[in-house]
């Protein structure tokens, strides 16, 4: 029994530090909409900050007062990042400032390995917390006891602000509804400014607090963040209560889980995501968000087919591209395949979220089922390539069509945190059954037959598959079918009321996305002869994010130019320096300030302006911009 | 159309970046792909070790007279992008061999580049058994210990020990699983009273030490083998350490005893584990002393065991080479399979049946003394001596 109870205690133990970090990333959130991939950056900086202070100040004072201390220097940052870089970008499109949290995070893991060395740092064990305390025969570190008082303390310290202080008022009242509070006189920037602080104060403090149980090192940040941002969802976003509920249910779950099946930390939590979403989709405390009341995209130019001159130059695009073999070597041609089949994954989920409006999370599921499916086609079936490349991507559409189901029911963020948890699903058991997929092994040796094995073959493959399928995205934008996705896109009601089976049409746009996603897997396992988790991960998701918000969420064919971009220059990196995350994360922020409507968006307003401008500029400029394919 | 013409910019530069390198066409290239940005703690000792060993090879006249260049490139813990790497090192830099890698699944992506293309490459670092044996090929070679040679090295000593009652931790990806698997194995031949009461799965990096360790104490083991490192391994020996679980109980653990893991500890090293390591401090050998000499003159700091496996890739690479007298891999694979070459640890051979080299890993205790953990009562054991036999590797490996 004491076991028990000190198994419980331990587990809430570990809930005090998940909601710290939790309830800082629900509030900001709350109030400025902003997804801030970031919150993990300012979790370990905090964490690096007080393992210096540490080390320098020592005595009980110095101890508490350099935790203390140094959340207070990461929030100062905090406000910085707010000021400089997001204050520019709250009127971008929805999702774009994730792009800038993103590059900042970058850019923090490589700067952290800069400044403090790439060895991990063990700091100090808190002074008066060192020992543990004898339960009935069982010990319960007095640290733990000390998280366990300290989670509902800050609980009730934020309770207290919200409910009792006229800023409180004001940050529950954005949460509830921005544009009245501005409406009503409420100076925005300065309230999202210090809701920025606040929560960036809890996130660094929650990593300071990690310094007597934790090793400091350069990948804390990616360690907590997806799991921080599945606690919020679960609980509900912008509901404290819900974070602190959530964060202890996770980590019960997980102290417990683990005594039955020692394998389920893995994906204990996407599990309770998944299941907490279809059984209540706006989290345990969450309130159904209002309907939007801003058309979303599409306020400044409307979209329209191609004019003939564009489709021209776009088809004398692709020719130049299809000369590349005539000059270029072996690796050249084989980067060019891989952007290829980027462009696809790219604009599969761009069709996704531009003309459904619908952000995955996850979208990489897709990508590494159809990737898995060739490999158990070639692998396994051991059938002629042809055949595996009309299959396989049919696994991305069957996973399409399941997950697609239960994630259309939802919308906005919740819809993008279900679909990462059916991909964090879908991954942990490409992960786990090793006798099928061969675990993080992977499956080797799937390599094309010999008509396509020259890497210029397979580049026109690839290209040309990419041509195919961004015309026929393309045409659907502009068929009956895409009229009806992009009106469930901007008013769902009113799509509704003259007929439309909006969750329908959704889930079709679903399928469609998977689809063409895992016809880009099936090519990437050709290209690399081989298939690993690592196809259906997070970071790969996060990539196609990325590539569709850079080109410009706004566009028709935006995601071509992001991922041509993004992978060009990431692959270009990775292979001349060290730093690689570093100057990327850099490039991405400049990108975000330059470009707050993604490279293709801005362009396209560029062009706009200047068609209206009197003394008419060459038309010559603005077609290479409409044209993307 | 303007994407088109970046890309085909991009393109051009990737080229005239070739070129640029191919100016030098009388060197020896070497090209070498390693986690650099994931995992700095290994890797930057690890790029150390072979920057001295490429100072020392050309400082020795090079290769048949040619200078040997090592380009390295970041695969940042990905197996794809390795392959991209690989395959701009012998597409466009035309490196004579492939060399590097940490993470099992990487090695093995390259390694299974190197059969479709190929290409002479010695893995230096990871450590899965699949590598050399049930995935193993032509052209790849192995430097380090694998598993379960690691494995081996550690019954013997644990099956020594009273205890009958075995508890595991281990990350839950295919290193840890295999080592537990090997390790349980191994046990369970030389010791069938053993009972194996519990084991823990945590993710690899996200271990929830506080759980863990309550529920491995719940168990009651006599003992435990500990596969965690880094980040885990600090967690979950402050955890244990706060919650008494090694009290009284033996602890035998992987790797442990490498200074880039037993280093953080500090003055929480757990005392009397059983481990692998690298007890740079107390090997005295004339082979040995000369390369910690020409080390910390060279950077001033000491060699972790990646200094080690950095070194002695890139000079086992340039005895292979200069045997060779070519780059053609089939002369390469020739002249490796059998070859025998120096390193601090003494001579070391890369074997004809599985093309695993016989280099092998320092067990003892670990130890506080002066507020940092060591390794005391260690000895070497040669990798030769703790791989099954010839009769059995042709089993577990593919024909060729």
């Amino acid at each position: 029994m004491a076991f028990y109870v000190v198994q419980f205690l331990t587990g809430l133990a570990s809930a005090a530090s998940l909601f710290l970090v939790a309830s800082g990333l629900s509030i900001i959130f709350g109030v400025t909409r902003i997804v801030n991939f970031a919150h993990g950056a300012f979790y370990m900086i905090g964490a690096y900050i007080a393992f210096t202070l540490t080390e320098r100040l020592s005595g009980a004072f110095g101890f508490w007062g350099s935790i203390v201390l140094a959340a207070l220097a990461v929030a100062m940052i905090g406000i910085i990042v707010e000021m400089v870089l997001l204050r520019r970008i709250y009127h971008a499109p929805e999702l774009f400032q994730l792009l800038a949290t993103f590059g900042l995070t970058l850019m923090v893991e490589d700067l952290v390995v800069l400044v403090w060395g790439p060895d991990d740092l063990v700091g100090r064990r808190a002074p008066g917390f060192k020992g543990a305390i004898d339960f009935f025969g069982q010990n319960i570190p007095s640290y733990d006891l000390f998280l366990i008082v300290l989670g509902p303390v800050v609980l009730g310290i934020l309770w207290l602000l919200f409910q009792r202080t006229r800023w409180g008022v004001l940050v529950r009242a954005a949460t509830q509804d921005r544009d009245m509070v501005a409406a009503l006189g409420v100076n925005q920037k300065w309230l999202f400014t210090s809701v920025f602080a606040v929560g960036v104060f809890l996130a660094a403090l929650g990593g300071a607090l990690q310094i007597p149980r934790d090793a400091v090192h350069h990948a804390m940040d990616l360690r907590i963040i997806v799991e921080v941002f599945v606690v919020v969802v679960i609980g509900g976003l912008g509901s404290i209560i819900g974070a602190f509920v959530a964060a202890v249910l996770v980590s019960e779950l997980n102290a417990f889980g683990i005594l039955i099946f020692p394998k389920i930390s893995i994906i204990l939590v996407f599990l309770v995501m998944a299941v907490v979403l279809i059984v209540r989709p706006w989290g345990l405390f969450g309130k159904p968000e209002a309907p939007a009341r801003k058309t979303p995209g599409l306020t400044v130019n409307p979209w329209r087919p191609l004019t003939s001159n564009e489709r021209l130059a776009a088809l004398a695009a692709l020719v130049i591209a299809a000369t590349l073999p005539l000059f270029a070597g072996n690796y050249a041609l084989t980067v060019g395949s891989e952007i290829a089949i980027f462009v696809i994954f790219a604009v599969s989920l761009h069709f996704l979220m531009s003309v459904g409006g619908l952000a995955s999370f996850g979208h990489a599921a897709y990508f590494g089922l159809g990737a898995y499916g060739i490999a158990f086609l070639a692998k396994m079936a051991g059938l002629p390539m042809v055949v595996c490349l009309l299959l396989g991507p049919l696994l991305g559409c069957m996973g399409a069509a399941v997950f697609g189901f239960f994630a259309v029911q939802l919308s906005g963020v919740y819809f993008a945190m279900l679909t990462l948890a059916f991909a964090q699903i879908v991954w942990s058991i490409a992960f786990q059954w090793v006798s099928v997929t061969g675990g993080d092994n992977g499956i080797l040796g799937v390599w094309p037959e010999k008509w396509a094995a020259s890497p210029s073959h397979f580049y026109w493959l690839a290209l040309g598959v990419a041509a195919l399928v961004t015309i026929a995205l393309r045409a659907m934008v502009f068929s009956p079918f895409g009229y009806a996705l992009r009106a469930t896109r901007d008013s769902l009601l009113r799509s509704e009321a003259i007929g439309i089976d909006a969750k329908r049409i959704q889930w079709t746009a679903f399928v469609i996305a998977g689809t063409t996603a895992g016809i880009g897997g099936a090519l990437f396992a050709y290209l690399k002869g081989s298939v690993f988790p690592d196809n259906l991960g997070i970071s790969l998701s996060v990539d196609a994010l990325v590539m569709v918000l850079l080109g410009g969420v706004e566009t028709v064919s935006g995601a071509v130019i992001g991922a041509i971009v993004y992978k060009a220059l990431n692959i270009w990196l990775v292979s001349q320096t060290d730093l690689s995350k570093l100057v990327l994360g850099g490039f991405i922020m400049l990108i975000v300030v330059v470009f707050p409507k993604g490279i293709v968006g801005m362009l396209e307003t560029l062009a706009q302006r200047r068609k209206k401008a009197p003394p008419p500029a060459s038309p010559l400029l603005a077609k290479p911009i409409e044209s993307a394919e | 159309m303007r994407a088109r013409n970046t890309f085909v910019g991009a393109a051009f530069a990737l080229l005239a970046g070739g070129m640029a390198h191919s100016a030098l066409a009388q060197d020896i290239k070497i090209g070498e792909i390693n986690s650099y940005s994931l995992l700095p703690a290994f890797t930057e000792p690890y790029r150390k070790g072979w920057q001295l060993a490429v100072e020392e090879v050309n400082a020795a006249g090079g290769i048949n007279g040619k200078k040997l260049v090592v380009i390295s490139k970041d695969d940042g813990g990905k197996p794809a992008d390795a392959q991209t790497a690989a395959n701009e090192l012998v597409s466009s830099e035309g490196v004579a061999m492939l060399a590097g890698t940490f993470l099992s699944n990487i090695g093995l992506a390259v390694s299974d580049f190197a059969n479709q293309k190929k290409v002479f490459f010695l893995a230096a670092e990871p450590l899965t058994d699949a590598i050399t044996w049930s995935k193993g090929n032509k052209y790849t070679f192995r430097l380090r210990p694998s598993n379960y040679m690691q494995a081996a090295m550690l019954v013997e000593a644990a099956s020594k020990l009273p205890a009958k009652r075995w508890a595991t931790i281990a990350p839950n990806y295919e290193y840890g699983q295999s080592a537990v698997a090997v390790f349980k194995k191994l046990m369970s031949e030389k010791r069938p009273d053993i009972q194996w009461v519990d084991e823990q799965w945590p993710p690899q990096g996200k271990i929830d030490a506080g759980p863990v360790v309550q529920a491995v104490a719940a168990a009651n083991p006599e003992a435990i083998l500990n596969v965690t490192f880094g980040a885990d391994l600090v967690k979950l020996v402050r955890e244990g350490n706060t919650r008494g679980l090694f009290k009284g109980r033996e602890v035998v653990s992987f790797l442990t005893g490498e200074p880039e893991y037993l280093d953080p500890l500090k003055d929480e090293t757990p005392e009397g584990w059983i481990v692998t390591g690298y007890p740079w401090y107390s090997i005295k050998t004339p082979e040995h002393d000369a390369f910690l000499k020409a080390y910390q003159a060279k950077y001033n700091d000491y060699p972790r065991l990646g200094s080690i496996v950095g070194y002695q890739t890139i000079k086992s690479a340039a005895a292979i080479l200069a045997k060779a007298g070519s780059s053609d891999p089939e002369k390469l694979i020739a002249a490796a399979e059998g070859l025998s070459v120096p390193s601090p640890f003494g001579e070391i051979t890369f074997r004809k049946i599985d093309h695993q080299s016989t280099l092998g890993a320092f067990v003892g205790k670990t130890a506080l003394k002066d507020g940092k953990g060591v390794m005391v009562d260690s000895s070497y054991k040669k990798g030769a001596d703790y791989l099954p036999g010839d009769a059995e590797v042709e089993k577990l490996r593919p024909k060729d």
